[in-house]
């Protein structure tokens, strides 16, 4: 199993640069997931790990070796693509054989690897079948099952789930990452689907723009986005600014539009500049009591309450910033017009890159 | 139960027209054969006679006699089309991939260009080519009436090529290279039969264009490369004089190609097969 690295990876499409100097450690055996908005590189940038597009400028190394001038069918990588790409005029054995028909495997053996790694896609028997008389599912797991007959050393996958349905989503995801811990084989995901880069990665490369602006864990990207930008694309809600009043050691007080607020983060925050932060709308708490008290307190205006089974979700409008706040404790403030909310200076995340 | 029947007896009607249509244009195209086979079983026929006068097989028995070119020409004109078809598909299949996949400035105003022969008199630009084909020795020769054969039937094989290569995904081929397949290895074993229809369509018409030629073949030829439809203009007039039974024979003869492809179209070429690259 091998690990990738980039290396200032550049590509170029005209004026138009598509990947922006890329440097990343891909580790051995994991699965890293690309994960941005359309046409932020990430296809681009695997494409070239594949090598199937040259590389304006820049270096990708398999286990520390340099592979740029290693053509595509020679650098012995599987790869799945979005629309399966089976050969229609092929039947399924014949497909998932062809890797080993390149590399002039005798049939005897072909037909042996062939029926071992359609079982482990749980499609033993389909081998006389054609594509065309698979359904989705099938046809991807075929895809799979071709780029993995090989014995590859890396594993690349282009968005293979963006054209099921849901619920066969779910399914394939969750056999995608089953088959890699059994394989441990070195796989390089791209998605812009933010929940499913959670499930499935080892580590999460973020890209915006040609460029990667993080790369963490699911739990750190989630819990410490490096920007408002990253913790948009997540998902994640409340996201203000405000001017430093004041920082010290595990303290930085916030001239914000809530109010001042005080969060127990270590960081070097220059007084008078301004940051942004966020804080989980679960990590909220919500009160009837309008009395603004104790710090990090705050009075507003409740919009909206709705109600999601376990949890109620209120829409708090406090200086004209609309905060959302997710209640757990089984309690409804209804009819109820102000509310005041509570900011734990632990559970709130400033942002170190704000501009 | 009224406004049923007067749907039931609209369709019917509707069908019955359909049939009459169907039946007018078969009459349309196989009357004219019928004074053909007549004219070519002729052995004097003078009006006001709905029949020849006298029949006889003298203008087949000329036909497949040694001695006449007929036999010759035949061959030479099946050699020719199948000369000048794979020679279309050769010069026309990397044309037809950059038209069909690539994106590029001037592309419809190439496309336009690459069909202009069907647009431009045959007889201006084989006069043109042929002071040309003078110079390069090209003239009254195989090769150069071969040469000269590609200009009518290019149109026809890059515009089918390029609509299957329109339809073919480079998604395949990225797939055949990740996979181990090298360029010509990808060729061979993904890009070709998923394009196969296209080239078989765009044979059948470069075959049958060929085949009909006559402008091209009469001048660059110049009664050298002797065809079937050189041959029939022989026979029509030329030195020869008027032979009506002789000129029919052979066009019966030069009809046979077109009647046997379309048989073949219709059974060989199936839905399924134009299907395949298209998704």
């Amino acid at each position: 199993m091998i690990s990738v690295k980039l290396r200032s990876l550049c590509k170029k499409f005209g004026k138009v640069v598509a990947v922006n100097h890329i440097n990343l450690d891909i580790p051995a055996g994991k699965i890293t997931v690309f994960l941005g908005p359309s046409g932020c590189g990430k296809t681009t940038t695997l494409k070239m790990i594949a090598g199937l597009i040259t590389p304006t400028e820049g270096d990708i190394l398999f286990n520390d070796k340099s592979v740029v001038d290693v053509p595509p069918e020679k650098r012995n990588i599987g790869m799945v693509f979005q629309r399966y790409v089976l050969f229609p005029h092929m039947n399924v054995a014949q497909n998932v054989g062809f890797g080993l028909k390149m590399r002039n495997v005798k049939p005897k053996e072909i037909e042996k690897k062939v029926k071992e790694v359609l079982e482990l896609v749980h499609l033993s028997g389909f081998e006389e079948k054609f594509p065309a008389q698979l359904s989705g599912g099938q046809q991807q797991r075929v895809a799979i099952a071709r780029a993995l007959v090989i014995d590859p050393v890396l594993l690349l996958m282009d968005e293979p789930l963006s054209n099921l349905d849901a619920k066969l989503r779910i399914e394939m995801r969750s056999f995608i990452l089953s088959l890699q811990r059994k394989l441990k084989i070195t796989t390089i995901f791209v998605t812009h689907d933010q929940a499913e880069a959670m499930v499935l990665a080892d580590k999460i490369a973020v890209m915006f723009d040609g460029s990667i602006v993080q790369f963490d864990d699911p739990k750190t990207l989630f819990n410490h986005p490096v920007s408002p930008e990253v913790a948009d694309f997540l998902g994640a809600a409340n996201i203000l600014k405000g001017l430093v009043k004041s920082c010290s050691e595990n303290k930085v007080l916030i001239d914000s539009e809530l109010g001042e607020v005080e969060v127990s983060q270590s960081g070097n925050f220059e007084i008078g500049k301004e940051v942004s932060f966020t804080i989980r709308p679960e990590h909220i708490e919500i009160n009837s009591d309008k009395a603004s008290k104790t710090k990090n307190t705050y009075v507003g205006e409740i919009k909206e309450v709705v109600y999601e089974g376990g949890m109620v979700r209120y829409y708090v409008n406090c200086g004209e910033k609309i905060i959302q706040v997710h209640d757990l404790s089984n309690r409804v403030l209804s009819g109820v017009k102000y509310a005041s909310i509570y900011l734990d200076p632990g559970k709130i995340w400033i942002f170190p890159n704000f501009n | 139960m009224d406004g049923l029947f007067s749907v039931v007896r609209r369709k019917n009607f509707v069908l019955f027209l359909q049939k009459v249509f169907l039946g007018a244009m078969a009459l349309w195209v196989l009357v004219p054969f019928i004074p053909l086979f007549l004219w070519s079983f002729t052995q004097s026929w003078f009006w006001p006679n709905l029949l020849p006068n006298i029949w006889g097989i003298r203008a087949w028995r000329y036909s497949f006699a040694p001695y006449s070119k007929v036999l010759e020409a035949i061959w030479t004109t099946i050699l020719l089309s199948l000369f000048v078809t794979f020679l279309n598909i050769i010069i026309c299949l990397l044309p037809a991939k950059v038209l069909g996949q690539k994106k590029f400035r001037g592309k419809e105003f190439i496309r336009l260009f690459l069909l202009s022969p069907l647009i431009v008199p045959p007889i201006a630009v084989a006069l043109g080519i042929l002071s040309i084909f003078i110079r390069l020795g090209l003239s009254n020769t195989f090769i150069g009436v071969a040469i000269a054969h590609l200009i009518p039937t290019m149109p026809y094989m890059t515009m089918m090529l390029s609509a299957v290569f329109e339809n073919f995904d480079i998604d395949f081929e990225e797939q055949a290279r990740s996979l181990g397949a090298g360029p010509i290895k990808t060729f061979f074993y993904v890009t070709l039969p998923v394009i196969m229809p296209g080239i078989i369509a765009g044979s059948l018409f470069t075959f049958l264009v060929s085949f009909n030629e006559f402008v091209f073949t009469f001048l660059v030829g110049g009664g050298k490369v002797i065809t079937l439809s050189v041959l029939l203009f022989n026979f029509m007039g030329g030195e020869a004089g008027y032979d009506f039974p002789i000129t029919a024979a052979l066009a019966i003869i030069m009809s046979i190609p077109g009647i046997i492809f379309l048989i073949v179209t219709e059974r060989a070429i199936k839905e399924e097969f134009f299907t395949l690259g298209f998704k």
